[in-house]
């Protein structure tokens, strides 16, 4: 399988990581002794590491070209894979669901405040993805400015608790119309835009927001941000910090429910496949009496919906607000939890969601190499799995030919 | 029938692009149940005309008029392609423009979009006109594929169906939009003799139900046997009109197609 050519790449490669890596892994400057450790080492774990990397990559790479050349030649027939197949059983799904949902809700019980913490922070990176899923995933609008309007989202309960003293209930869906409108109002001059124009005018948006949060002292309080923002409230009911940390992580497994139950409704319509056929092609879809302005805005809006119900959360569960919460940083997590989860496919931006979160914070065992896990978790997964964790299936329909009634059998993964 | 007022008047139709014009004073004609095709050497301006037609482009002058039965005449001069649609002009493009990662099924049910209302709101409670909406769509779609024999491969992403069949899908999705005429951009370009025949007769089918074909298309024999009138274009004129004899013993045409001689 194997060829001499193979070698000698891989030993090109793992040259030329070994000297990519030379001045970080192999010398080491000690600027108070005045010394220089030479780490050689280092150097041959490099090289050799790389070496095999990269003929193992060859080898998985070169199977799957082989597996498609047979399909292609049908030979064999395509493999249903895992995720698709545990989507479209209800007996593997129905129990797994089961599980899922015994141990979300014990799951406050069993674990401690901290683990809890950082779970509600999951969940809300759950829900701000199944939100940018519909604009990048469903839609096929590369936002790079998601973040925007989760500030908006933010900055409306703190201003708005600031000067009227407006509650969190009453914030929450004044935030996500806010957003909303904020959306619509980024959507028109990007209409016409495509691609790589749309991402670089998205990414503008979100800086412009963030750089007005952060000078405009009268209106957001600059930099200083805003603090002693109530958390949410249970009818009155005082409670203490850590009993109101297992309410907020129950209101998220409500609303991260809500939001899967509307997202998955949303893609199943109309709209939903209006918004599939416009990432597909965007002429067939005008020719097809699709109006594009409408069909783009109510992508825009309803995916900042969420970002700025979200924000709102946020700025309850912190009680403070500041615009280091906000910069393209978190906006690239959002978009990795969706193409990472896989584009339009809800189990896959949750499952995204999960892994990009909570990954980095159980990783902190290796403290120092996390960043640079979570970094190869993204480039081998882009490498091998391009569609994402779950990749998105098409509804299908059977049909009974006496009378021919149409009928939905699995929902979309 | 010649006194009658055609379903698509074209009037001096002229489109420039910067200094160069692909279409000079145009006129051309549709009447109801008509096959008319359109047809002329590459780059003589068949495309920009389809392309001026369905709102895709502006036209620089002339009109575009719609009379469909029964109803009054419109100017489709730069009204936007959905609106186009809307009013009943249904296209399928030259190299085929399908939604490839969703179903034959799906791609039959975006075509229904223009003739249905639901909104968000609805898509969200599915209440009892959505849902009933929703039905409709599925089994006018499944209608469509039945007739025009895809019914087999509903379930099928479209990107995997063979080539013939892909042309067949695009027709059925136009014809989900309910059009009173039907574009065809080089609808058997591509495709082998046997696939060309089952084309014809499913041209001809939709015209006996009703619709008129305005098609442009290089296979003569598929042209001289389907059409009703013809028109030839060259440079973005019209050079010669008529029916499928009369055409193919003008001049003009020959001239176009073959080259002059210098004898």
């Amino acid at each position: 399988m194997l060829r001499l050519k193979d070698l000698r790449t891989a030993l090109l490669v793992a040259l030329w990581f070994v000297f990519l890596t030379f001045p970080i892994m192999v010398i080491r400057v000690n600027p108070f002794e005045r010394t220089i450790t030479w780490r050689w080492q280092n150097m041959v774990l490099v090289g050799v590491g790389s070496f095999l990397m990269y003929l193992v990559s060859r080898i998985v790479l070169q199977r799957k070209a082989a597996r498609q050349k047979q399909l292609r030649l049908g030979l064999i027939r395509e493999k249903i894979p895992w995720s698709q197949r545990l989507l479209e059983e209800p007996r593997i799904y129905l129990p797994v669901l089961a599980g899922v949902a015994v141990f979300a809700l014990g799951f406050p019980l069993l674990f401690s405040t901290y683990q809890v913490n950082i779970m509600i922070t999951a969940l809300m990176y759950v829900m701000l993805g199944l939100g940018l899923n519909i604009v990048v995933g469903v839609a096929g609008l590369l936002d790079l400015g998601y973040v925007a309007f989760y500030a908006v989202g933010a900055y409306a309960y703190a201003l708005l608790h600031l000067h009227f003293g407006l509650g969190f209930w009453t914030v929450l869906p004044i935030g996500a119309l806010l957003a909303a409108a904020f959306g619509i109002l980024l959507g028109f001059p990007v209409l016409r835009l495509r691609g790589d124009y749309l991402a670089i005018v998205t990414l503008g948006f979100g800086e412009i927001i963030r750089l007005i949060l952060e000078n405009w002292n009268e209106f957001s309080h600059g930099p200083s941000g805003i603090a002693n923002i109530p958390r949410p409230g249970l009818f009155g009911i005082e409670m203490d910090l850590n009993s109101a940390i297992i309410y907020l992580y129950y209101l998220m497994i409500a609303l991260v429910l809500f939001t899967v139950f509307v997202v998955n409704r949303l893609q199943n319509s109309r709209i939903g496949r209006a918004w599939f056929a416009l990432r597909e092609d965007e002429i067939a879809c005008q020719a097809m009496g699709i109006d594009k302005t409408r069909t783009k805005l109510t992508a825009f809006a309803l995916g900042a919906t969420w970002a700025g119900m979200v924000g709102v959360i946020f700025a309850a569960k912190t009680t403070f607000v500041n615009p280091a919460s906000f910069t393209f940083l978190e906006s690239a997590i959002i978009l990795c939890i969706v193409v990472l989860g896989g584009m339009g496919s809800i189990v896959g931006v949750i499952l995204g969601a999960l892994v990009l979160i909570l990954l980095p914070e159980y990783l902190r065992a290796f403290s120092d190499y996390r960043m640079l896990v979570f970094g190869a978790v993204l480039v081998i997964m882009m490498v091998f799995r391009p569609q994402g964790i779950v990749s998105n299936v098409r509804r299908t329909y059977t049909f009974r030919k006496e009378n021919r009634t149409p009928e939905a059998s699995n929902t979309q993964g | 029938m010649q006194s009658e007022q055609p379903i698509l008047e074209v009037r001096q139709l002229t489109m420039d692009f910067g200094g160069i014009r692909a279409l000079d004073h145009l006129d051309l004609q549709v009447r109801e149940g008509e096959i008319v095709a359109l047809i002329g050497p590459n780059g003589a301006g068949k495309t920009t005309f389809f392309n001026c037609l369905t709102g895709m482009y502006r036209p620089t002058g002339g009109d575009l008029l719609l009379t469909p039965p029964g109803k009054e005449t419109r100017r489709l001069n730069g009204m936007k392609p959905n609106k186009v649609t809307r009013q009943g002009l249904a296209r399928t493009f030259q190299n085929i423009r399908l939604f490839p990662n969703m179903t034959v099924l799906e791609n039959v049910m975006i075509g229904r979009h223009c003739r249905t209302r639901a909104k968000v709101l609805g898509a969200i409670f599915r209440d009892r006109r959505t849902r009933r909406e929703e039905e409709e769509i599925v089994a006018f779609s499944y209608a469509i594929l039945e007739k025009i024999g895809l019914a087999g491969v509903v379930n099928e992403y479209a990107k995997n169906l063979p080539y013939g069949q892909q042309r067949r899908l695009e027709i059925a999705r136009a014809l989900a939009t309910e059009p009173i005429m039907l574009l065809l951009d080089e609808p058997a370009a591509g495709m082998n003799p046997q696939e060309t025949r089952e084309l014809d007769e499913l041209i001809t089918r939709i015209r006996d139900e009703g619709l008129s074909i305005l098609l442009i298309e290089h296979d003569m024999k598929l042209v001289m046997s389907l059409s009703d009138h013809i028109f030839v274009m060259d440079y973005g004129k019209k050079i010669a009109e008529g029916s499928p004899e009369e055409v193919r013993a003008n001049p003009a045409v020959i001239k176009a197609y073959l080259g002059e001689s210098d004898a």
